[in-house]
């Protein structure tokens, strides 16, 4: 029995409160197994700082990302005009959320279909409890490991977020070591776009390869990210090189609970 | 005389030519769709400052960006000595300005000069570049053939037309020295201009003045004839860049690069559904034209789309960050830009001449772009953020994808269950949406 308190909105209106903020899990962070580790690294965060928050639980749906990407702008605003309808029924003023992908989707399309939030991603709230005093980390855990990070494009170039996540690292007293193709610059993982969901097209590498072998010439020894897709290409790739032994992947959630030890 | 009625002939065949042209490529720009891209002229100004006439994007890569701004300010700076040759062309007068202006004169001759070794040097070095070394990025496949030529081409004239200006002003130099240069009226002396004051007295002056006459005048119609040349090369090659790069940057997406276009007549259809009041009939209001989902030619992309495909300088900065095309799959984002113009101009041809109902029975989508080329991307807009001047490869490949998946339902198969899924489950996996909210009690 997990001790993490998840209220959901639902929960909170019939007890007559309203959260500060809605934590927008996702489909990959609800229902992948590996993703769902992150999702609880964010609660832990959350409940420790005592932030009132709450979940959509059932009530969430996919944001309708990867229909769009794919090309199907009809099941995108399906999901988009069903998702505004229940967020604006609990008068939702701000979302966090930690999928790159949810937080572009709420963030940039929603706007236009009538659903207006003020939305950001896990890594901007989580500086922002340590700026506001409410998260300290001691450096214990990753003291001198060398981490390295890699931008989700959905964060990164299709959102110009790219400090965020590595203030955090640089809390933890790690050294944080840039790949060659970082920030602007950086390589995808090859999920996006929905490629994620289907068998890439006929080529002779596959791109999670190629950007693995930019996270080992940094040796590295922690690859850092900020999305779920993210980590499971960055994962198969270093199983490719097996060396799941010797690198882990994870995300900055991850890494900013396991240091203040939630 | 007879010397200036040719030059003006020349001239305003030349200036005619290319506004021909120029007016073939506006009219083909606006075959493409409307859209909205007035609004914020402050920042569009500086965008356009900055990454046009800045060449700011160019500097992620130093050494090109050098070389290139070597060549660029040579050509803009030039231009000055362009003004007062079609001047002594059109009056039959020998370097108009050089009394005139004085010392001044004699500062910007010598500026240009300098700034034309420097052009030389980068333009040695491009060629190098393309032909020696080999860059990968220019050895791709939509290089065969014109592209590489097209960029060889453009570099062998600017040696040419380097040469012309060298001859030009050697061989007056030389004369001026005996006291025969037609701009200072017999007297002997030297204009004193940076490089061809050497050049006078070192490679010239050995020469009769009969034949320093007849170099002057070859350097002086060598560089006429290429600048004209040049212009009317421009609008069929990939260097009609120096133009549309302003304009084009102006125009940019200045929006975050991970938001799509909403489609509105998606949304129409979509609040009707969801609506369980609205009349299903109303849908169409009369003589509406019936909507094309998606792009599957050029006259559905967007005419920023299609001033984009006449902007692209064919460099590869995108093709080269491309994660699909690192991992050699088929797409290119640079053939993409390459696709669209072709076709453009093939559409424009055969519009101008046959009307706009013509059909070639042929399509960007199919004819030019594959399939398996959109199914690579990632969206992962590093071709955007590479490219120098501004050019959105993504969105094409975005409206291309939606043609094929709304309105042939063609699609890899995985997707359509991906589509599937979320539709009926609320995720793009098969889980049941009521088991959403479970990871909370798990362990
Ligand atoms: S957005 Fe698509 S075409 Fe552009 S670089 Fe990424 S994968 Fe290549
Ligand atoms: S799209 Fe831009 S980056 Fe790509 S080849 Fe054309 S000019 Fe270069």
């Amino acid at each position: 029995m997990s001790n993490l308190k998840v209220p959901t909105m639902a929960e909170m209106m019939a007890a007559g409160e309203t959260p500060d903020i809605l934590f927008w899990v996702g489909c990959s962070g609800s229902f992948d197994d590996r993703a769902k580790k992150i999702t609880k690294a964010v609660v832990k965060i959350l409940n420790h700082c005592n932030v009132k928050f709450a979940v959509l639980g059932a009530e969430e749906s996919c944001t309708g990302d990867p229909a769009k990407r794919a090309g199907n702008e009809f099941t995108f605003q399906m999901q988009a005009m069903m998702n505004i309808q229940v967020l604006d029924g609990y008068e939702v003023k701000r979302i966090v959320t930690a999928c790159p992908h949810c937080f572009n989707t709420l963030k940039n399309e929603y706007p236009e279909l009538g659903g207006n939030y003020e939305v950001i991603h896990h890594t901007q709230l989580i500086q922002d409890l340590i700026n506001t005093g409410k998260l300290t980390i001691e450096g214990g855990t990753y003291k001198g490991k060398k981490i390295t990070f890699h931008d989700p494009c959905y964060l990164g170039r299709a959102n110009d977020v790219y400090e965020a996540p590595r203030v955090l690292i640089e809390k933890l007293d790690a050294e944080l070591v840039e790949m060659k193709r970082c920030k602007t610059n950086g390589l995808c993982c090859g999920a996006g776009g929905a490629q994620m969901f289907k068998e890439a097209e006929k080529g002779n590498k596959e791109i999670n390869v190629e950007r693995t072998e930019d996270a080992l010439e940094t040796s590295a020894t922690i690859i850092a990210t900020g999305c779920p897709f993210c980590n499971t290409m960055m994962t198969d790739g270093v199983k490719n090189f097996n060396k799941e032994h010797e690198i882990a992947v994870l995300d900055v959630a991850e890494l900013i609970a396991n240091a203040a030890e939630l | 005389m007879i010397a200036s009625i040719v030059f003006s002939v020349i001239c305003l065949a030349g200036f005619g030519f290319f506004g021909w042209n120029l007016w073939k490529i506006r009219y083909n720009i606006n075959l493409g769709k409307d859209i909205d891209r007035s609004g914020n002229k402050s920042e569009r100004l500086k965008t356009m400052l900055l990454v046009a006439f800045g060449q700011k994007k160019m500097f992620a890569r130093p050494i090109p960006a050098l070389l290139h701004l070597a060549i660029y300010v040579a050509f803009v700076i030039t231009q000055i000595e362009l003004i007062e040759i079609i001047a002594d062309g059109v009056s039959g007068q020998h370097r108009m300005f050089h009394e005139a202006l004085g010392g001044f004169y004699t500062f910007m001759i010598s500026f240009i000069e300098i700034l034309s070794v420097l052009a030389l040097i980068a333009t040695f070095a491009f060629l190098a570049r393309r032909n020696i070394i080999r860059l990968a990025r220019f050895q791709k496949p939509e290089m065969k053939g014109f592209p590489s030529l097209d960029a060889n081409l453009i570099l062998l004239g600017e040696i040419l037309l380097v040469m012309c200006i060298f001859t030009m002003n050697g061989a007056d130099e030389a004369l001026y020295l005996q006291g025969a240069s037609h701009a200072a009226h017999d007297v002997q002396g030297s204009f004193g201009f940076t490089i061809s004051a050497w050049l006078g007295e070192h490679v010239f002056s050995g020469m009769d003045v009969a034949t320093l006459h007849l170099l002057e005048r070859i350097g002086w119609w060598g560089h006429v004839t290429m600048v004209f040349a040049f212009l009317n090369y421009l609008p069929y090659s990939k260097h009609f860049h120096i133009l549309l790069a302003f304009p084009n940057t102006y125009y940019s997406n200045l929006e975050k690069k991970g938001k799509f276009t909403n489609m509105e007549s998606v949304t129409n259809e979509v609040k009707l559904m969801l609506d369980p009041n609205a009349d299903p009939y109303a849908a169409a209001p009369e003589g509406a034209e019936p909507q094309r989902f998606g792009a599957k030619d050029v006259t559905d992309l967007t005419w920023k789309n299609l001033m984009d495909a006449y902007t692209c300088t064919e460099c590869g900065r995108c093709t080269s960050a491309c994660p699909a095309n690192i991992t050699g799959k088929l797409l290119s984002p640079r053939k993409i830009m390459m696709d669209t113009r072709d076709r453009l101009m093939e559409v424009g041809d055969n519009f101008r001449k046959h009307g706009k109902d013509y059909d070639d029975g042929k399509a960007l989508l199919g004819s030019y772009i594959l399939e398996e080329e959109l199914w690579a991307c990632t969206s992962c807009n590093a071709c955007v953020q590479e490219c120098p001047v501004n050019i959105d490869p993504l969105s094409i490949i975005v409206d291309l994808r939606r043609y094929l998946v709304m309105e042939e339902s063609k699609m890899p198969t995985e997707l359509t269950g991906m589509l599937t899924n979320i539709e009926n489950n609320g995720a793009p996996w098969q889980f049941s949406p009521a088991d959403r909210g479970n990871w909370i009690h798990e362990d």
